[in-house]
């Protein structure tokens, strides 16, 4: 997917006007460019396991792993381009990991697009997304 | 000192991918919230997070606001040697807390 | 018709009404997504663990220079059973307790030491731990004998429309149970894995918690936590919950 194609995605993801805070697709962009710089992310090899319907965004699983040995993999990086902040967390691996994965629970302030960016110790990207659809608690309190 | 719950094998093959798991007791207050007079509820999380084995780094991980409260992490290392695991993350409040747990391979 | 007689008639027809409508009992885990019965499932990953663990410290340590819970208990597995048959009648005080009640009457009077507030951590800490013991027994609490009429005001209770929205815990959740308010299904409403963490609240909570949640929903001013109708009302669910086995501490959304 290239970066043009990805900002009109994720810009008609955008909600109707009244929302609560949330990124914009250029601050997505603009955060993922922080990280790595003008490479742009291929798909494949990198695999986000996060349910597509979820029941409450205050904790949602989220698995996220990549097909390569642990030396191979510098980091992976995870966004919520939905959430107030586009960034949700950066897990980097060193010399002592197992495998290249990690699990953990996030929050989602709506439904939105998930997006991962794997970074290679060679300098290439990978990158993998879920749309997903958050529904709210019917009673809160 | 909060509450850590951590989930490490006690023994271990020489080689052996091992699945560490990590509970944290922590609100992990997102900064996005109101109290009830409307004001807005200060950031108060967990930001990085450190394991190492034998001093060798298995994992570094950087935490947003985006990340659940009573944080949960899983992640792999390899089983090289006997030793000891720690773990050490650092809250905003710039106050670190390490824990250790031992493991036996053979 | 004397009003002793209407109110005798008004009650039978309550519990034929809710006789006939009670569903076969179904876990609030059954109606829970596969990712949150996952948090459930796994005790490395479910948040309540930390309480449970908290539990345990507090289990041991002396309790204002007092006794501890185990110079009288032992270990904590000595509480094996005691949920799954919660809550219990007193004769001794001629009226049920409930198993936080138990621990607060156990710290005054036995421990000298303070009440625990409602949903304190610490007593979250010790009903996890205590619930634990249990989890995987069938509930069993007593509704006929000494507990029957406390188990009649609970049936009455759960069948009483209240608040500006005058709904009853019986519309919703026999009526309705399975179906969608606002997204989210409508579980039967089963209390067998309280104490329990909560999604919603991000944190650990006690049946009272949930309740008054409800309360609220409807718009019902809450019982206060030591409010007798609470206790009927638990020992009313768990005699619905009945075919269900212990889940404490489960994991909801």
């Amino acid at each position: 997917m290239n970066r043009r194609r990805f900002l009109v995605v994720a810009g008609s993801l955008l909600p109707a006007i009244w929302a609560p805070a949330r990124a914009t697709p250029a601050d997505v962009a603009q955060a993922i460019k922080a990280l790595i710089g003008d490479r742009v992310p291929t798909q494949g090899r990198l695999k986000l396991d996060i349910p597509v319907l979820v029941e409450n965004g205050n904790a949602v699983a989220l698995s996220v792993g990549i097909d390569a040995l642990p030396g191979e993999v510098r980091a992976i990086h995870v966004f919520a381009e939905g959430n107030p902040l586009p960034r949700v967390g950066s897990f980097r691996f060193g010399p002592a990991t197992g495998r290249p994965r990690i699990a953990t629970r996030i929050r989602l302030s709506t439904s939105q697009t998930v997006i991962a960016i794997a970074e290679m110790s060679d300098g290439t990207c990978y990158t993998d997304s879920v749309d997903l659809l958050v529904t709210l608690a019917a009673c809160l309190e | 000192m909060v509450r850590v719950l951590i989930n490490v094998p006690k023994t271990a093959h020489r080689g052996e991918i091992i699945e560490i798991k990590v509970l944290i007791s922590h609100p992990m207050e997102s900064g996005q919230r109101r109290n009830e007079m409307g004001q807005p509820i200060a950031r108060d999380i967990i930001h990085s997070f450190r394991c190492t084995y034998n001093n060798e780094v298995v994992l570094e991980a950087e935490f947003f606001p985006a990340i659940a409260a009573n944080p949960f992490l899983s992640f792999f290392a390899v089983a090289e040697d006997s030793g000891t695991i720690v773990f050490a993350f650092v809250d905003d409040h710039g106050t670190e807390q390490v824990e250790r747990a031992a493991i036996i391979v053979e | 018709m004397t009003r002793g007689v209407g109110r005798w008639l008004y009650l039978v027809a309550s519990f034929v009404v809710l006789a006939a409508a009670a569903p076969v009992p179904r876990s609030g885990y059954t109606d829970a997504s596969p990712a949150t019965r996952s948090m459930q499932d796994d005790d490395s990953a479910n948040p309540a663990f930390l309480w449970v663990k908290q539990g345990e410290t507090l289990w041991s340590t002396s309790q204002d220079g007092g006794k501890s819970c185990a110079d009288c208990h032992g270990a904590p597995a000595s509480m094996r059973g005691v949920v799954a048959r919660y809550p219990a009648f007193d004769a001794a005080r001629s009226r049920p307790v409930t198993l936080e009640q138990r621990i607060n009457l156990c710290r005054t009077e036995h421990q000298a030491a303070e009440k625990l507030e409602q949903d304190s951590d610490s007593l979250l800490s010790l009903s996890a731990l205590v619930g634990l013991q249990s989890r995987g027994m069938p509930v069993h609490v007593q509704q006929d004998g000494p507990m029957q009429p406390f188990h009649d005001d609970g049936a009455r209770l759960y069948a009483t429309q209240m608040g500006q929205l005058n709904l009853s815990c019986h519309q919703c959740h026999d009526g309705l149970a399975g179906q969608k308010l606002a997204g989210s299904l409508i579980p039967q409403g089963h209390a067998n894995g309280y104490p329990l963490y909560r999604l919603e609240w991000q944190s650990m909570g006690s049946l009272y918690r949930r309740i008054r949640n409800c309360l609220t929903g409807v718009r019902a001013t809450p019982f206060s936590p030591d409010a007798p109708e609470l206790v009927a009302i638990e020992i009313y669910l768990a005699g619905r919950a009945q075919g269900l086995v212990v889940e404490t501490p489960a994991v909801r959304p």
